[in-house]
């Protein structure tokens, strides 16, 4: 217990430093493993925690990104306040897609999902009800401001976007530990017994969407703003890849271990950037080697500490 | 009219090729209950191996355009075999034991891994077929000019699905396969070599669809890394369709779906053409999971 | 006083006639045994009554309402608990995880309650842990709470799955063979927890092999045989019945 908490202290200490250590380009780096971690930790809830093998999270994370494009750039609504916006289309969406969908097993799920994703890009290269702008997306947003403060450069956006991720694993870290969360747990290890142990398993799993979805909203309204240019080919099913593939070698169902997946995948890349079109291939390889060797990913979830009174511990013993 | 009958054939062409690759997926996931995700890569690793083969041997030049073609296919479809098998023994045979969906996590890697490399090794653009290889001339049917290598591929792919379909109907492995389709522990007890069985599942699988991968280059003239994931998909969609699992069921489904695109793209919009086969894809699943001509199984408690 | 009624029930696969038009009552308090042979339909009864499968036909009536049709977690809410023949238990979580799955139903703490941790969700949380060791002092099992289900002997593995279903503070707990993979010892202990938690005012449905077992603690017997019902009465009056001789006992001689 004690060694986490000092390993997450130092870890949160180097990243509120690191903008004061690196140039801007590695700030940029950063600002992306934020994004993805984001991402991948509200893909975490309905993947690794619920379970369900969903591969079109880009779809919910575009709905936020052109929900507060379009509204910021017809209306001039400031981006920042857009989030809410963003994230509650995001989850309607979600709901909407989600609920003729949720019953389905597994492998069928996910190839649902894919096929979602895949009509939400091309309904926004067809420039679907007009606003959209087709192929070449939209742009002209505007950068974000916090209390009268410009947000424009690489460190600014790192202090919001690592900001929102520390919301970010704040709220899930207690949702993790609750009701919701150990409802989820079960679903994801029988369906049949969590049923039968008086679980609403449909209704859970669509909430899980939607919450999924809700975060991915509203982490593309920081993605719009950061841009200020949105196009569909942000939004493709190869993006959804890369989330999926961050939640399950990281560790699916573990915060850690997703944001370390978030920095392997979207950091180390860097490191080699002769290798660049090599990236993917080890990516592919890993999987295939990960599922060999340690299906359980990176970094596993740890278990989970109950406060239970000495007297009760004992109460059967016989 | 015309346009009608044009799109029909274009549709039932097209839908040949899904129907072949929607083949290996469908005897993948009755015998193993996966789907292989790979599998459209396997189709695209066909293309091509077929244009390097094409362009390393002359063989068009020596024994003319149709034996070239047929000679082409079979090397293809031999090689692109071999490395089917060796995806279920490197990727999916050491799982056989773990949880179903590590098994699929593993495919979606292998893909990944499959699609990178063959853009490592050719290049991210779009490679060119030599045209005029085959005859550019239509035939006469009913008054209507329909292009002869639309109706080669669609006897193509006829002729194979004919022939897996009296090797599995007929044949003693055939029976082995359906054996083992129907419940491997029974299958075994039997005596029947079930490892054997899936490496054959494998082989035949990507063979047909190497074969179609082939057809593809031929008739569109260009192929692409990455287009192994969009005929996949649809030829997954068409296994869907006729009931998965199911062999006669995913060639019905691949004609069917080939028709339903090329009609929409027609006479609904072009630009929303790849979106036809996805909401099918999910009406079906929504509606129907069991596909046009599977089964419904009561999941024991 | 009924607390379950089944009646005319009937289900069948493809063909196969699994339950035939069968009617039986549960009086309110009572221990009801549902015996028969291997395949006689003993668990696609259970199945039906606790919503994992919709019959073909009939009602399933419970303390007034009827369940036909309503989904499993509902009828959990209504008070009926299951175990099952097939242990279903989350095996990679904690026993005391197993057991909060029980207790999730009755509680009401939703998702944005956990977010902002409000006192009434910590409050609630805490119950709920309580409760949960409670159930499994009641079974003999907290001394196991932070050891994962897997680890737990095949007995214990039974015992817990009692632990949940009794945390979902049913009316009815309705046992798919609980001795089953008990040694002499288990069982002897089951004999008295079922009659224990008959003490907490709960009604008990069980099926099981073992004869012993049910003559010594059934107050009431339901036979069926091919998936219908042949006889049923009180143990005494079963063990008379020729035709249950016949079909169940002659046959297995047990």
């Amino acid at each position: 217990m004690k060694n986490t908490t000092i390993i997450f202290g130092i870890s949160a200490l180097a990243i509120a430093c690191a903008p004061f250590a690196l140039n801007t380009y590695w700030v940029d780096v950063l600002n992306n493993v934020g994004l993805y971690a984001i991402l991948a930790l509200s893909l975490n809830i309905i993947l690794g925690h619920a379970g369900l093998f969903h591969m079109g999270h880009a779809a919910f994370y575009a709905i936020g990104a052109y929900t507060a494009a379009i509204l910021n750039t017809t209306y001039g609504v400031p981006i920042l306040w857009l989030m809410p916006v963003a994230g509650v289309l995001a989850g309607l969406f979600a709901l909407v897609v989600a609920r003729p969908i949720i019953h389905l097993r597994g492998d069928y799920l996910l190839i649902v999902t894919i096929g979602i994703v895949e009509i939400v890009r091309i309904a926004l290269i067809n420039n679907v009800f007009d606003l959209t702008g087709g192929a070449n997306g939209i742009f002209g947003i505007s950068r974000p401001s916090v209390f009268g403060f410009k947000i424009t450069k690489p460190q600014h956006f790192y202090y919001l976007i690592w900001g929102f991720a520390a919301a970010t694993i704040f709220l899930l870290l207690r949702l993790e530990h609750s009701r919701f969360g150990r409802a989820l747990l079960y679903i994801k290890e029988d369906e049949v017994a969590a049923g039968g142990s008086g679980i609403n398993v449909p209704q859970l799993k669509l909430i899980a969407f939607v919450i999924g979805a809700v975060w991915a909203g509203m982490t593309g309204t920081i993605y719009a703003a950061k841009m200020t240019i949105i196009a569909p080919e942000s939004f493709s099913f190869a993006e959804s890849v890369v989330l999926f593939t961050i939640v399950i070698l990281g560790g699916s169902g573990s915060i850690p271990g997703v944001i370390l997946g978030a920095f392997l995948l979207v950091g180390l890349p860097e490191l080699f950037r002769g290798l660049a079109e090599y990236r993917m291939m080890v990516f592919g390889a890993a999987m295939v080697l990960m599922m060999i060797f340690r299906n359980q990913g990176l970094v596993p979830p740890a278990p989970k500490h109950y406060a239970i009174k000495p007297d009760l511990r004992a109460g059967g013993a016989q | 009219m015309e346009e009608f009958f044009q799109q029909l054939t274009n549709g039932l062409a097209v839908g040949g090729i899904y129907a072949l690759i929607a083949l290996g997926y469908t005897m993948v996931y009755g015998v193993m209950k996966l789907i292989n995700f790979a599998h459209g890569d396997l189709f695209t690793i066909g293309a091509y191996l077929g244009l390097t083969l094409l362009l390393s041997f002359g063989l068009f030049d020596k024994i003319g355009p149709l034996a070239a073609v047929g000679v082409l296919a079979i090397m293809v479809m031999i090689l692109v075999a071999i490395i089917g098998a060796l995806l279920e023994r490197v990727a999916y045979k050491p799982l056989r034991r773990s949880p179903r969906l590590t098994a699929v996590v593993s495919a979606l890697g292998a893909s990944i891994f499959f699609q990178n490399t063959i853009m490592a090794i050719y290049s991210p653009k779009f490679l060119v077929y030599p045209h005029d290889i085959l005859p550019k001339m239509a035939v006469n049917i009913l008054g209507l000019d329909v292009p002869i290598i639309r109706i080669l591929m669609f006897l193509t792919s006829l002729a194979l699905m004919a022939a897996l379909y009296f090797f599995i109907q007929k044949t003693k492995i055939g029976t082995a396969i359906r054996a083992a389709a129907i419940d491997q522990g029974a299958a075994k007890l039997m005596g029947i070599n079930v490892d054997r069985v899936i490496m054959l599942v494998f082989c035949i699988g990507p063979a047909l669809g190497g074969a179609a991968g082939l057809m593809v280059g031929l008739y569109y003239g260009q192929v692409n890394f990455s287009m192994g994931w969009m005929y996949g998909l649809k030829a997954f969609t068409a296994a869907i369709l006729g009931g998965i699992g199911n062999i006669p069921g995913a060639m019905v489904g691949g004609l069917l779906l080939g028709v339903i695109e090329a009609l929409g793209a027609a006479y609904i919009s072009i630009a929303w053409k790849d979106a036809i086969a996805f909401c099918v894809l999910i009406l079906i699943l929504i509606v129907r999971p069991t596909g046009l001509l599977g089964e419904r199984v009561a999941e024991k408690v | 006083m009924n607390l379950l009624r089944v009646e005319n029930l009937t289900k069948s696969f493809g063909g196969l006639m699994a339950v035939n038009e069968v009617s039986f009552a549960v009086e309110a308090g009572s221990i009801v045994g549902l015996i028969g042979p291997n395949g006689a339909g003993k668990t696609t009864v259970f199945n039906l009554i606790t919503g994992n499968y919709q019959p073909n036909a009939g009602t399933v009536d419970f303390d007034g309402v009827s369940l036909v049709g309503l989904p499993t977690h509902t009828i959990v809410e209504h008070g009926i608990a299951r175990t099952f023949q097939t242990i279903r238990l989350f095996q990679n979580m904690t026993v005391l995880e197993n057991t909060l799955a029980g207790c999730h139903c009755r509680m009401r703490a939703g998702a944005l309650a956990a977010m902002l941790r409000t006192p009434a969700q910590r409050r609630e949380e805490q119950k709920a842990l309580e409760q949960a060791m409670a159930e499994l002092a009641f079974v003999g099992l907290a001394h196991e709470w932070e050891n994962k289900a897997k680890n737990l002997s095949y007995g214990n593995q039974r015992l817990l799955e009692i632990a949940r279903a009794l945390a979902t503070q049913p009316k009815l707990i309705v046992l798919d063979e609980p001795a089953g993979g008990m040694n002499d010892q288990e069982t002897q202990e089951l004999i008295q927890l079922i009659r224990n938690i008959q003490h907490k005012g709960i009604t008990v449905l069980l099926i099981e092999h073992d004869m012993g077992l049910v003559m010594r603690v059934c107050s009431s017997l339901v036979v069926l045989e091919h998936g219908a019902v042949i006889a049923s009465g009180t143990p005494a009056e079963i063990q008379a019945n020729p035709r249950v001789i016949e079909a169940y006992l002659g046959a297995d001689s047990e």
